[in-house]
C-alpha cells in the first residue's frame, strides 16, 4: 500500500472521517461547554453558557448521526463489530447524550431551584461522560481491539478500559473543554467571558500536557501508530503543522484575539485527526494481536456501485448543507444576549 | 429470558417510545406553517400568536424525538450486527441519506425556527418554518423506504462477501420506489398529520371548555379541524391502498390481519373479534365477502389463508389480528370525529356541544394509539423474517452481545425513558395551563417591520 489509487474506498475512507472531524469541531465545543457548565456560579450565567450553544448544538450532533449513518452504509462490517464489541460503552454514550441534549430543553423551562439543578447536572455530567466516551472509543480502535477470524469482536468491556485509551479519552476530553472555553469566550462579553478566558488558558496547559503525554505514550507503546509518518518524512510535515496550530492558540488567545484561537483550534483537531487517519489507513479496526484479522476499507466495505451512489448523495447533500449551516452559524453571530425566547 | 427475546423487547420498546415524537413533530410542522402562512397573509396577530404557541410545543416534542433518535441509529449495530452486515450495502444508504438530506435541514433551520424571530425578517423565518417541516418529511422518507425494503424488498441481489451472504443494491430507484413504500410512506404521513392536527384540536377544545383563550382557540380549531379531516380522510384512502398492497405483496401478513386460515373466495371480513388461535377460527362479527372486495376490488375473488404457508413462516395471528383492528378502528373513530367537529365548528354550535368538547379533548390519544398498533401490526405481522424471505429475525443477531448485557441496557433505557416521559407531560401541561402568551400579539424585533 505504499501508493493508492483514489478508488470509492479510499475516498469514503475519507469522507466518515470528515464526517467525524465535522462533529468533533462543532459539538467538540457544545461538550466542552458542558464540561465547564458546573464552573459557573449563578444562574444568568449558566443561561448564557447554555444559550451559547442553544441555537447550534441540535445540528451539530447531526454530524455524529450522519457520521454513525455514513459508516453504516460504507462499512457496513465495521459498524457492526465496532457497535456489537463496544455495546455497553455505546449504550452509556447514548444515555450521556440523551441527557446532555434534553438538559439543555428542560432546564430553564421551570423556575424552581432543584429543577434547574437537576439538568445543570444532567447537562454537564452528560457532557463530559460523552466526551471522554468517545475518546475512549477512539483510543481502542487507535490502539487496537482483538478481532477474530470472523471480523466479530473477541475481547470484553473491562478490556477496553486499559491505559492507552484511557488516555486519549482524558486528552479528548481536555480538548474539547479548550474549545468549548474558546468558543464561549467569543461569544459571552463581561465576567462571564474574563472567566471562560481563565478556564480556556487553563483548558489549554491541561491540553498540552494531555496530548505531550499521549504523543509520547503512542511512541513508546504503539509503533504502529507512526509507522507511515516514520516511511514517508514528508507526513511529519502534518505533525508540524499540528504542533504549530497547538502553540497558536495561547499565542492569538494573549493577544485577546479569540476567533483565530477557536479557528487554530480547529486546526488542531484536523491535523490531528488526519494523523490518525494516516496512520490506520487502510484499516478501519485494528486488530491486535491478529493484524492479519484487521477490517480494512477494502474487506469491511460496500459494493463499489453503493459506494458510488452514496459519493452522488454527498455530492448533492453536503455542500447544500455547509451552505445553510453557515449562514445560521452568521445569522446567530455575536455575543449572546439573554431574551425571553432563550433557555 | 434469551437475548433474542430481550433485544426484541429493546428495540420494540425504544422505537416505540421514540414514535410517540417524530409524528407530533411532522404534524405540528404542517401546522406551524399553515399558522405562520396565514399569518403573512392576513397580518391578524392572533396566527402570530398560535404560532409562537405552537412552536414552544414543537420544540418539547423535537428535543425528545432528536434524544431518543440517536438510540435507534446505534441499535442496528450494537444489537442486530449480522442483520447489519447483512443490509448495510442497502438498508444503510437510505439512513446516511436521511442524515444528509433530513436531519441537517431540520436542526439547522430549527435555530431559526425557535430562536429567529426577532432576527431575522418575516419571510425568512417562514422560510425556516417550511425548511424544519420539509426536513421531518424528508425523515420520514427515507425510513420508510428503508423499513419498506425490509417488507418489500427489491433492487438487491444476493451476493458471497468475505464467505457470508449480504444483499447488495442493484438498481437505486427500484431500492427507493419499492413495491410498498409509496403506500406505506404515505399512510405514515398521513398518521403524522392526524397526530399534529389532533394535539392542537384537543388543546383547543380544552381551552374552550374551560372559557379561556377563546381567540386563540377558536383560530388554532379552524386550522386543527381542517387538517385533521383531510388527513383523516386520506388516512382512509392510503389504508385501503396499503392493505391492497399488503394483500399482494405479503399475502400471510394480511391473511394474519385478518386471521383467515383456508384459502377461500367471498372472504369475511371481521369487525371486532377474537382470535381462537388453537381452533383456527374467529369468534366475533363479519361482513361476508367483504375482504375479498377490500383486497381485490371483487367479493367472490379468492383470498389466500394462512394454511398455505408453512407454520415457522407464519407471523403471530392473535397480535397481529388485534393490533391491526385497533388502528382500522381507531382511524374510522378519527374520521367521524374530526367530521363532526368540523360540522359543529361551522355551523357555530361547536362550544355549547359540552360532550363533544370533552371527545375532542381525549381524541388527541387516538392517532397516538392507532400509530403505534399501526406499527406493531405491520413488524409483527412481518414475523418470522427480519427482511421479508430473505433472513429470519432470530438470524439477525449480534454474534458477540450475551443476554446480561442486553438486560441492562434494557433497564438502562426504561429508567431513562420514564423519566423522560414523566418530565414530557409534567412541562407539556405546564405550556397548556399557561396558554398562549398575551405578548405575542404583538410583533417585536424585526417581525414588527412593515414587510
Amino acid at each position: 500500500m505504499s501508493c493508492c489509487p483514489l478508488d470509492f474506498n479510499v475516498i469514503w475512507f475519507i469522507l466518515v472521517g470528515v464526517l467525524f472531524t465535522g462533529y468533533a469541531m462543532l459539538d467538540g465545543f457544545d461538550l466542552g461547554i458542558g464540561a465547564l457548565h458546573l464552573f459557573t456560579k449563578n444562574d444568568t450565567e449558566r443561561r448564557t453558557m447554555l444559550n451559547a450553544i442553544g441555537p447550534v448544538w441540535d445540528g451539530n450532533e447531526v454530524w455524529l448521526v450522519t457520521g454513525g449513518g455514513a459508516l453504516f452504509a460504507a462499512f457496513p462490517n465495521v459498524y457492526a463489530t465496532v457497535f456489537s464489541g463496544f455495546y455497553l460503552a455505546f449504550m452509556l454514550l447514548l444515555a450521556a447524550l440523551i441527557f446532555r441534549g434534553v438538559a439543555i430543553e428542560f432546564r430553564s423551562k421551570q423556575p424552581m431551584r432543584w429543577w434547574r439543578q437537576m439538568w445543570d447536572i444532567g447537562f454537564s455530567v452528560g457532557s463530559l461522560f460523552s466526551s471522554l466516551l468517545i475518546g475512549v472509543a477512539l483510543g481502542n480502535i487507535a490502539w487496537g481491539v482483538p478481532i477474530d477470524g470472523r471480523g466479530e469482536f473477541a475481547g470484553s468491556f473491562l478490556g477496553l478500559l486499559t491505559p492507552y485509551p484511557l488516555l486519549v479519552g482524558v486528552t479528548t476530553l481536555a480538548l474539547f473543554m479548550m474549545h468549548g472555553a474558546i468558543y464561549g469566550a467569543m461569544k459571552t462579553e463581561g465576567i462571564l467571558h474574563d472567566k471562560l478566558r481563565g478556564w480556556a488558558m487553563n483548558s489549554i496547559i491541561f491540553f498540552v500536557i494531555c496530548a505531550a503525554m499521549t504523543m509520547m505514550a503512542t511512541l513508546l507503546y504503539a509503533p504502529h501508530l507512526a509507522a507511515r509518518v516514520r516511511d514517508n518524512p514528508w507526513f511529519f510535515s502534518i505533525a508540524l503543522a499540528n504542533m504549530l496550530a497547538i502553540a497558536n492558540i495561547p499565542r492569538e488567545f494573549h493577544h485577546g484575539r479569540d476567533w483565530r484561537a477557536f479557528v487554530s483550534s480547529c486546526a488542531a483537531m484536523i491535523t490531528l485527526m488526519a494523523l490518525f487517519g494516516l496512520n490506520i489507513f487502510p484499516n478501519l479496526v485494528y486488530s491486535l494481536p491478529h493484524p492479519e484479522n484487521s477490517l480494512t476499507i477494502y474487506n469491511a466495505a460496500s459494493s463499489a456501485k453503493t459506494l458510488g451512489i452514496m459519493l452522488i448523495i454527498a455530492g448533492i447533500g453536503v455542500p447544500v448543507v455547509i451552505a445553510y449551516t453557515v449562514c445560521i452559524y452568521w445569522i446567530f453571530r455575536g455575543k449572546v444576549k439573554l431574551d425571553r425566547m432563550s433557555y | 429470558m434469551d437475548v433474542l427475546a430481550l433485544s426484541r423487547i429493546q428495540f420494540g420498546a425504544t422505537i416505540a417510545f421514540h414514535y410517540i415524537y417524530p409524528p407530533l413533530s411532522i404534524g405540528l410542522g404542517v401546522q406551524l406553517v399553515v399558522m405562520e402562512g396565514l399569518w403573512l397573509k392576513t397580518k391578524d396577530p392572533i396566527y402570530h400568536q398560535m404560532a409562537r404557541f405552537w412552536t414552544r410545543v414543537f420544540a418539547l416534542t423535537f428535543a425528545i424525538g432528536v434524544a431518543t433518535g440517536i438510540v435507534m441509529e446505534f441499535e442496528f449495530g450494537t444489537n442486530w450486527a449480522t442483520y447489519s452486515r447483512y443490509v448495510g450495502d442497502v438498508f444503510g444508504s437510505a439512513l446516511a441519506a436521511e442524515g444528509i438530506f433530513a436531519f441537517f435541514l431540520e436542526s439547522g433551520f430549527l435555530a431559526l425556527l425557535l430562536f429567529g424571530w426577532d432576527k431575522v425578517s418575516r419571510t425568512l423565518h417562514y422560510f425556516a418554518t417550511c425548511m424544519v417541516c420539509l426536513g421531518a418529511h424528508f425523515s420520514a422518507i427515507w425510513i420508510v423506504v428503508a423499513n419498506s425494503w425490509m417488507q418489500t424488498p427489491a433492487g438487491y441481489k444476493i451476493v458471497m462477501h468475505n464467505g457470508v451472504e449480504r444483499a447488495e443494491i442493484t438498481d437505486f430507484w427500484q431500492l427507493l420506489f419499492n413495491p410498498s413504500s409509496m403506500d406505506r410512506l404515505f399512510h405514515t404521513l398521513c398518521g403524522a398529520w392526524q397526530a399534529g392536527a389532533f394535539l392542537v384540536v384537543s388543546v383547543s377544545a380544552w381551552y374552550l371548555l374551560r372559557k379561556q383563550h377563546l381567540d386563540f382557540a377558536r383560530a388554532s380549531l379552524r386550522v386543527g379541524l381542517s387538517v385533521a379531516l383531510i388527513a383523516s380522510l386520506l388516512q382512509i384512502v392510503s389504508g385501503h391502498s396499503s392493505a391492497q398492497g399488503v394483500a399482494k405483496n405479503q399475502p400471510e401478513k394480511l391473511a394474519a390481519f385478518e386471521a383467515l386460515y383456508e384459502t377461500t373466495s367471498d372472504a369475511p371480513l371481521t369487525l371486532v373479534g377474537w382470535v381462537d388461535e388453537r381452533n383456527e377460527k374467529i369468534i366475533g362479527i363479519q361482513a361476508p365477502g367483504m375482504l375479498s372486495f377490500l383486497a381485490h376490488n371483487d367479493v367472490h375473488a379468492t383470498v389466500i389463508g394462512l394454511n398455505e404457508f408453512a407454520p415457522e413462516d407464519r407471523p403471530p395471528v392473535q397480535a397481529v389480528f388485534q393490533f391491526f383492528h385497533a388502528m382500522v378502528a381507531i382511524g374510522f373513530a378519527m374520521l367521524g370525529i374530526a367530521a363532526l367537529g368540523f360540522l359543529y365548528f361551522r355551523q357555530g354550535s361547536l362550544p355549547e356541544r359540552r360532550w363533544l368538547l370533552w371527545i375532542l379533548v381525549f381524541s388527541v390519544l387516538g392517532p397516538q394509539v392507532a400509530n403505534q398498533a399501526g406499527w406493531f401490526a405491520a413488524e409483527i405481522g412481518r414475523q418470522p423474517w427480519i427482511v421479508y424471505k430473505l433472513m429470519r429475525t432470530s438470524e439477525a443477531l449480534s454474534a458477540v452481545v450475551q443476554a446480561n448485557v442486553v438486560l441492562a441496557s434494557l433497564v438502562l433505557f426504561a429508567v431513562i425513558y420514564f423519566l423522560l416521559f414523566a418530565v414530557f407531560i409534567y412541562l407539556l401541561n405546564d405550556k397548556i395551563q399557561h396558554g398562549p402568551d398575551a405578548a405575542d400579539l404583538v410583533p417585536s424585533g424585526k417581525l414588527a417591520l412593515p414587510s
